[in-house]
């Protein structure tokens, strides 16, 4: 359905602790501009697959490519902070944001591996680093804007609310400067007027910086509303694949995961 | 009420019977009796019963602050508000480095050296700081790197003779290098962990300069290390100990212009994101194990600059003043200011270091006291006595 290269292109990995294979045998593709969902029973391997291709673990088999500037650059092996300079960038199941710091901070934090001062541009402040200062916090505050957080943005981050927190660190995953995008469950504990605003938060992400976005997630109202494909795992293993439509009527997916919310 | 007596007598029988073995009974070894000192079981009793009281009150008060903090009607603390309003803060800092620059004009000798002592500690303390509070990096062999300074410039000038200027940049850059050099082993560890390996390299340190003789000259330590020469002039004692004192002056701004820059930068930046979560941080593209390096690193060449000017004011070194428990007091500094707070660390320091110095009177005491503050600290004011707040970045997006 798409000639385009795959900006994200998982070949077969598998991931065991010990004899459970928590993933096993996954391929998964993401091509430029969809949205695809990973969806599957909680303890499915979802997040295990996320840390597998973000560097979090090393994956016991197969490979992760990512296509970054025309170039395909594999990522097995590689450490997260490479895993993000090279163009993904992720948020968490549970919130990760730097609580004691403030929000335009947490999203400064975001550009680090797109600036360069270090010990001497620090100490000096010379004129480079001093416009390498201006530009992060002209871009995480630009950032901030786009996600209507900057109102919050001298508040330090273990007081914003639930959902500004969520929001945060999709912001501070933009600041990476990504091609793709991993959110993991972002409605998780979201109400249904910030899932709204969450699924247009996606939709501009996708248009507007032309970021691919992988997310797993469970609001199946969401997931069917907004992907151009899903995924869908079960005990590690791929499920089924394909439209959200195809999905919804796939009779294994029905019986092993829709059924049960149905029954 | 009632409740409340009934919980306080509990507590002093508690503790009547927990130091019974210590405060009632004596042996009299020479005259093989028993001495039963009922007095002291008595004065135990009502101490700990008044002095529940006093917890539980404090305690409370906490407890109700906490809660109106949460309902967003807190009140920051007085130390804050000052600290944190320019208007007072401007005066008030000018006040004290007027202060500082008249002391050895206003104060003695013997007062000057203390002050001297004490801005040695201003310093050890704001460049743990940059370890343990900023980077989050639990580190208790800190004096290891104080260590290495004194110990550079030492046997620097006892075999090569060279002086204390050379001798100064030198002992931090091999501060810095065994920073790094520790820091290497120690990637992977986190809090409780990395404190008990930190703890051993410290103390392995202080063994190898007790043991190897040839070396370090063991326990008898390095005498006679020449004072700082000015422009190739040797002071006496009065003048050279002014001299030093200007000289930690100047060393303490410099660090505070320094650790003041680094944390307001993008290194600094990395550094808390570190302490506040690692896997976040690696997430956002920042390179775990070099920022690690550079906190270890920074963060001893200030210990490194100490030592080089610790062993000039001493004139004498030897491994006793290198010990575990200096490492703790650096430590303690940087915990009762308050982590990653520069004004904090530098009033703790002077706190700490010239406290116990004017009550001498309660010197035996002075474990105790430094023990149960800690202590209250810890439950009363985690956060330091001067809390560390962050920047505040301006923007202003009419002006693109
Ligand atoms: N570090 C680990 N060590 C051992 N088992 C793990 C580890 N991480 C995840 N698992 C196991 O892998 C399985 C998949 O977990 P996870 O990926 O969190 O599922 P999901 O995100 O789909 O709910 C679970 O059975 C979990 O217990
Ligand atoms: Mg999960």
């Amino acid at each position: 359905m798409n000639k385009k290269e795959p900006i994200l292109d998982v070949k077969n990995i598998s991931m065991h602790f010990g004899g459970l294979k928590a993933v096993d045998k996954l391929s998964l593709q993401v091509y430029p501009d969809e949205i695809v969902a990973l969806i599957g029973p909680n303890g499915a391997g979802k997040t295990t697959f996320f840390n597998c291709i973000t560097g979090i673990y090393e994956p016991t088999l197969g490979d992760v490519f990512v296509l970054r500037d025309g170039k395909k650059r594999r990522l097995n092996g590689l450490k997260p902070n490479k895993v993000t300079e090279l163009g993904l960038a992720r948020t968490f199941q549970n919130i990760r944001i730097f609580s004691n710091m403030t929000v335009l901070e947490n999203v400064m934090v975001g550009r680090h591996c797109r600036t360069k001062s270090w010990v001497i541009g620090a100490i000096l402040r010379d004129k480079k680093t001093r416009q390498e200062e201006i530009e992060t916090i002209e871009y995480s505050y630009n950032l901030l804007e786009k996600l209507d957080l900057h109102k919050f943005a001298n508040e330090m981050a273990k007081n914003l609310p639930y959902g500004a927190q969520k929001k945060l660190e999709i912001a501070r995953a933009l600041a990476t400067d990504p091609v793709l995008l991993l959110l993991d469950e972002p409605a998780a504990g979201l109400n249904p007027q910030e899932t709204s605003e969450l699924k247009d938060i996606i939709n501009k992400i996708k248009e507007e910086e032309k970021i691919s976005i992988l997310l797993i997630e469970h609001d199946m109202k969401l997931v069917m509303n907004i992907s151009d494909r899903v995924y869908v795992m079960e005990s590690g293993r791929l499920l089924a694949q394909g439209t959200p439509r195809e999905i919804s009527q796939n009779p294994e997916v029905i019986k092993a995961y829709l059924g049960e919310e149905h029954a | 009420m009632f409740e409340e007596i009934k919980k306080s007598l509990k507590v002093s029988i508690w503790f009547m019977f927990l130091t019974f073995p210590i405060m009632v009974i004596k042996v009299n070894l020479t005259d093989k009796v028993i001495i039963w000192r009922w007095k002291n079981l008595i004065l135990v009793g009502i101490g700990s019963f008044f002095l529940s009281f006093i917890w539980r009150y404090l305690l409370e008060r906490k407890a109700k602050k906490a809660k109106k903090e949460e309902m967003g009607i807190g009140q920051t603390s007085i130390f804050l508000k000052i600290f944190n309003n320019p208007k007072y803060a401007k005066p008030l800092y000018i006040i004290f480095l007027l202060f500082i620059l008249a002391f050895p004009f206003i104060f003695s000798m013997y007062q000057t050296n203390i002050m001297i002592s004490a801005l040695i500690y201003v310093m050890l303390g704001l460049g743990l700081n940059i370890v343990v509070g900023l980077a989050g990096l639990l580190d208790l062999g800190y004096v290891a790197f104080y260590a290495v300074g004194a110990y550079s410039y030492a046997l620097l000038n006892y075999h090569f003779h060279i002086n204390f200027w050379l001798a100064l940049p030198i002992g931090g850059l091999l501060a810095a290098i065994f920073g790094i050099v520790l820091g290497f082993p120690v990637l992977r560890l986190r809090g409780d962990y990395l404190a008990i390996v930190t703890l051993g390299f410290g103390e392995i340190i202080r063994l190898i300069l007790e043991n190897w003789d040839e070396f370090s000259f063991g326990p008898s330590g390095i005498s006679n290390i020449p004072r700082p020469s000015l422009f190739g002039i040797n002071l006496g004692v009065k003048e050279s100990t002014i001299f030093i004192y200007y000289l930690i002056v100047f060393m303490s701004i410099i660090t505070i212009f320094v650790v003041n820059r680094l944390q307001n930068s993008r290194l600094g930046r990395a550094w808390i994101a570190l302490r506040e979560d690692e896997i976040a941080c690696q997430a956002m593209g920042i390179d775990k194990t070099k920022t690690k390096l550079t906190a270890f690193a920074l963060g001893a060449t200030w210990a490194g600059f100490g030592g080089v000017i610790f062993a000039a004011k001493t004139t004498f070194i030897n491994p006793a003043s290198f010990t575990f428990l200096e490492s703790a007091i650096i430590l303690s500094i940087v915990v009762l200011g308050g982590m990653g707070s520069i004004q904090g660390v530098i009033l703790a320091a002077l706190i700490m270091i010239l406290l116990p110095e004017y009550l001498r009177a309660f010197s035996d005491y002075r474990m105790l006291i430094f023990g149960a503050s800690m202590v209250l600290m810890m439950v009363f004011r985690p956060e330091g006595l001067i809390p560390s707040s962050r920047r505040k970045y301006e923007y202003d997006p009419t002006k693109r």
